[in-house]
């Protein structure tokens, strides 16, 4: 072992030094503390089940919202393969996969807007109609704040790319966003459990 | 492009640079830099602190005498709502940001923050936060006119803080404060995490990091758990103030606990987040002080995962006269005295690294052994109050307070005040006056001890918490007298601090790089630091790269440390 600190080891320490991806780091840790923040509103919606004093009840307004899920869940798919063709740096099909991510994306968001609106107006269902509602409208509407975030970037990168931004040399970013939209849909299956299969 | 190449001239000493407020304050709002932004933070939890402190006054005058009235009523409830909020989260969390923004890229041999935008954002939620919370004493009475600054307390137990029996803007004020300065302080630890673990300069292993790192990436993460449901639990109070939810709706089925339990969650890992920067500035300033590395440094970084872990899982020992299940009771009490164990293994591993060692009882020093002995005493009073039937006799009184007084001021602000006067010379490039820095800590001793020690007392003999005054023949009389002089030593202690920190930055003498021959790599660098930290990124072969430097004839890393 050689007694002081020469400039060839130091190099050597130099040279084999790797530290993880600081904006990995970042956006995980980002996942962790949005996992407690949901985790609370999941905890109250799970105390109030069954505690409304008064009706609409879940079992008697809730539809399953089959349809939308699985298009949530398949522009997980469909931004991975966008992902996968940016890699390979094949721009047309990236567009063609993120739009149509974008547009599953949207149309989960619309059929969330179509869901509140017939709770709203025809099933006279409100944040302040009773605990149900209460619970509901908080949890569901967090999940939602998350999916317009998500496609509000989502968004910017289809603009920048559909305008000749050169989005191929952004491919961590856009790995960074691709991450995001895989949280939000995780956070959907935990949802969808206590709203729809639990709840009702 | 040659002309670039060449090195530029020395700049003559006598250019003086021209002064300029706009400059000035454009330097500040607009920086990135760790260094300024851990500067802003930290004067910034000075000014909180001072104005939470004399509001403390204040209340002490009040009770210094039975039938006391200098202030009314709802003004005291005002006055201890505001207190308690202020020292929590405008001087405790930013102490915990100003510290690792300061000293962790330092430490480690970065030359910033991994995201120095972020860190900014972060600063500036956490001051909008609180000019958010004291602008509720100019428009806290809203359309309503009812009420000036939130009076519900610290922890705003609902349903006492749903709009029937808070009306008025003042708790929209305190839940908005607290959400933007949550949404700061969230930033700020993902900030820590990340540089911690990404920045850290060739052969800085996890094993070889300081330990006052280690324990600021623990406090970070318990941040990140621990602040999300605060702000769950806020915005489900502003849905039920504003939109008319029921969450907290008893009238609706609501419950009258779930928000004690959602807010202790967050509210007890939040004063472990409190005391870490302490246990994290006691690491690095005794073994320097005691001329010994730290004793069983694995131990302790192990003791700190342990509090933090088991500190998730304590919340509802402040729930104990709630009425819970006597399951409940006997887990929460049960790990609530689990703490014990690691922070017994943290105060005699201190202890151990001061045996035998060459002690230098400087101001910093004296504040580490105040720490001790004071900290125990809180520890102690901890373990009685985990016991659930001794807390259900002494839940909501005086005891309880001189209990968290003393973890909070004896313990937390106590070690903040070795932080403060260790790196002082670093950051300021000069020496504090060492006379009046033990002036003021003796004051600050006797003056806290003759303020909480007797509380207890009161406590005992049956005096609640946050009453606005008492009768005669209580028998609380002298303890409430002796409190309430004590102020008068710790307001001297922090006017003499105030005092000192003001003259030293100004007329001290030059500190040098390395005044205390310290062993982490913020003394290798100049004092203060320039803007990129390090002239060369250092490379590392131990935990304590300085002491290799300067014994390059016995370095750690021949001993496989």
């Amino acid at each position: 072992m050689a007694a002081t600190v020469t400039p060839a080891n130091v190099a050597a320490i130099e040279r084999n030094w790797t530290l993880p991806d600081r904006g990995t780091v970042g956006i995980l840790l980002l996942m962790i503390t949005e996992s407690s923040l949901f985790t609370i509103f999941v905890v109250a919606y799970l105390v109030y089940i069954g505690k409304s004093l008064s009706g609409p009840y879940p079992k008697d307004v809730l539809e399953v919202p089959i349809i939308s899920t699985i298009c949530l869940f398949s522009s997980s798919l469909t931004i991975v393969i966008a992902e996968k063709a940016l890699k390979r740096n094949e721009l047309g099909k990236f567009k063609l996969w993120w739009a149509l991510t974008v547009l599953l994306g949207g149309e989960f968001l619309t059929a969330t807007g179509m869901e509140w609106w017939k709770l709203i107006y025809k099933d006279g269902l409100t944040i302040s109609t009773n605990l149900f509602g209460t619970t509901y409208y908080s949890l569901v509407g967090l999940h939602a704040s998350h999916v317009v975030v998500g496609l509000f970037f989502l968004l910017i990168v289809m603009t920048a790319s559909l305008t000749g931004f050169p989005i191929q040399h952004q491919e961590r970013r856009v790995k960074f966003l691709s991450w995001y939209w895989h949280f939000v849909d995780a956070i959907w299956v935990i949802v969808f459990t206590v709203v729809y299969v639990i709840g009702r | 492009m040659a002309a670039i190449d060449q090195p530029l001239p020395a700049r003559p000493a006598t250019i003086r640079e021209e002064f300029s407020w706009s400059a000035g304050l454009y330097k500040w709002v607009a920086t990135v830099d760790h260094k300024l932004l851990g500067l802003m933070y930290i004067v910034s939890a000075l000014v909180f602190l001072v104005i939470a402190g004399i509001m403390a006054a204040v209340m002490r005058l009040q009770l210094a005498f039975p039938n006391g009235h200098i202030v009314a009523p709802d003004t005291y409830n005002r006055l201890f709502t505001m207190h308690g909020t202020t020292m929590v989260f405008f001087l405790g969390m930013p102490m915990v940001a100003g510290f690792s923004n300061y000293l962790i890229p330092l430490m480690i041999g970065a030359r910033d923050m991994a995201f120095p935008r972020l860190n900014a954002f972060g600063f500036w939620m956490f001051l909008f936060g609180g000019i958010l919370l004291y602008f509720s004493y100019i428009g806290g009475s809203g359309l309503t006119g009812a009420g000036s600054a939130p009076d519900v307390g610290w922890f705003a137990y609902a349903p006492l803080t749903e709009k029937p029996f808070s009306p008025g803007a003042s708790t929209d004020y305190w839940i908005l404060g607290i959400f933007t300065a949550g949404i700061g302080t969230i930033a700020s630890a993902i900030n820590v995490i990340a540089t911690a673990i990404s920045m850290r300069c060739p052969g800085m292993t996890l094993a070889r990091m300081p330990v006052f790192v280690w324990v600021m990436v623990i406090d970070a993460w318990l941040i990140l758990i621990a602040v999300p449901p605060l702000t769950a639990a806020q915005i489900m109070l502003a849905y039920d103030r504003f939109l008319g939810a029921d969450f907290f709706n008893t009238q609706a089925g609501g419950s009258a606990v779930l928000w004690q339990h959602f807010f202790w969650i967050f509210g007890h890992p939040e004063v472990y987040i409190l005391i870490f920067p302490a246990f994290a500035i006691l690491s690095e300033v005794i073994p320097v002080f005691s001329r010994k590395p730290l004793f069983g440094r694995p131990a302790m970084v192990a003791a700190v995962i342990g509090i933090g872990f088991i500190s998730l899982g304590v919340w509802a020992h402040h729930m104990f006269a709630v009425g819970m299940t006597a399951w409940s009771n006997t887990f929460f009490a049960a790990s609530s005295m689990l703490v014990g164990i690691p922070t017994g293994i943290k105060i005699f591993n201190w202890t151990a690294t001061m045996f035998g060692g060459k002690l230098r009882m400087d101001t910093p020093m004296l504040y580490c052994c105040a720490f001790l002995l004071q900290f125990l005493v809180a520890g102690l009073t901890g373990i009685m109050l985990a016991v659930s039937p001794f807390d259900w006799q002494l839940h909501d009184s005086y005891f309880v307070v001189a209990h968290f007084h003393f973890t909070l001021i004896g313990g937390a602000v106590f070690g903040i005040m070795a932080g403060l006067y260790y790196w002082f010379p670093k950051v300021s490039g000069r020496m504090y006056n060492e006379r009046l820095a033990k002036w003021s800590f003796w004051s600050f001793v006797i003056g806290f001890n003759l303020t909480f020690i007797p509380l207890h007392f009161a406590g005992m003999l049956g005096m609640p918490r946050r009453i606005y005054t008492y009768p005669v023949g209580r028998g609380w009389e002298g303890y409430n007298l002796a409190a309430s002089i004590g102020v008068i030593f710790q307001i001297l202690a922090v006017g003499m601090f105030a005092w000192n920190v003001i003259y030293s930055c100004v007329k001290g003498k030059k500190a040098g790089d390395d005044p205390w021959d310290g062993w982490t790599l913020e003394w290798s660098t100049s004092s203060p630091p320039p803007e990129y930290n390090f002239e060369k990124v250092p490379v590392v072969r131990s935990g304590r790269p300085l002491w290799d430097l300067k014994h390059p004839q016995d370095p750690d890393w021949k001993f496989g440390q």
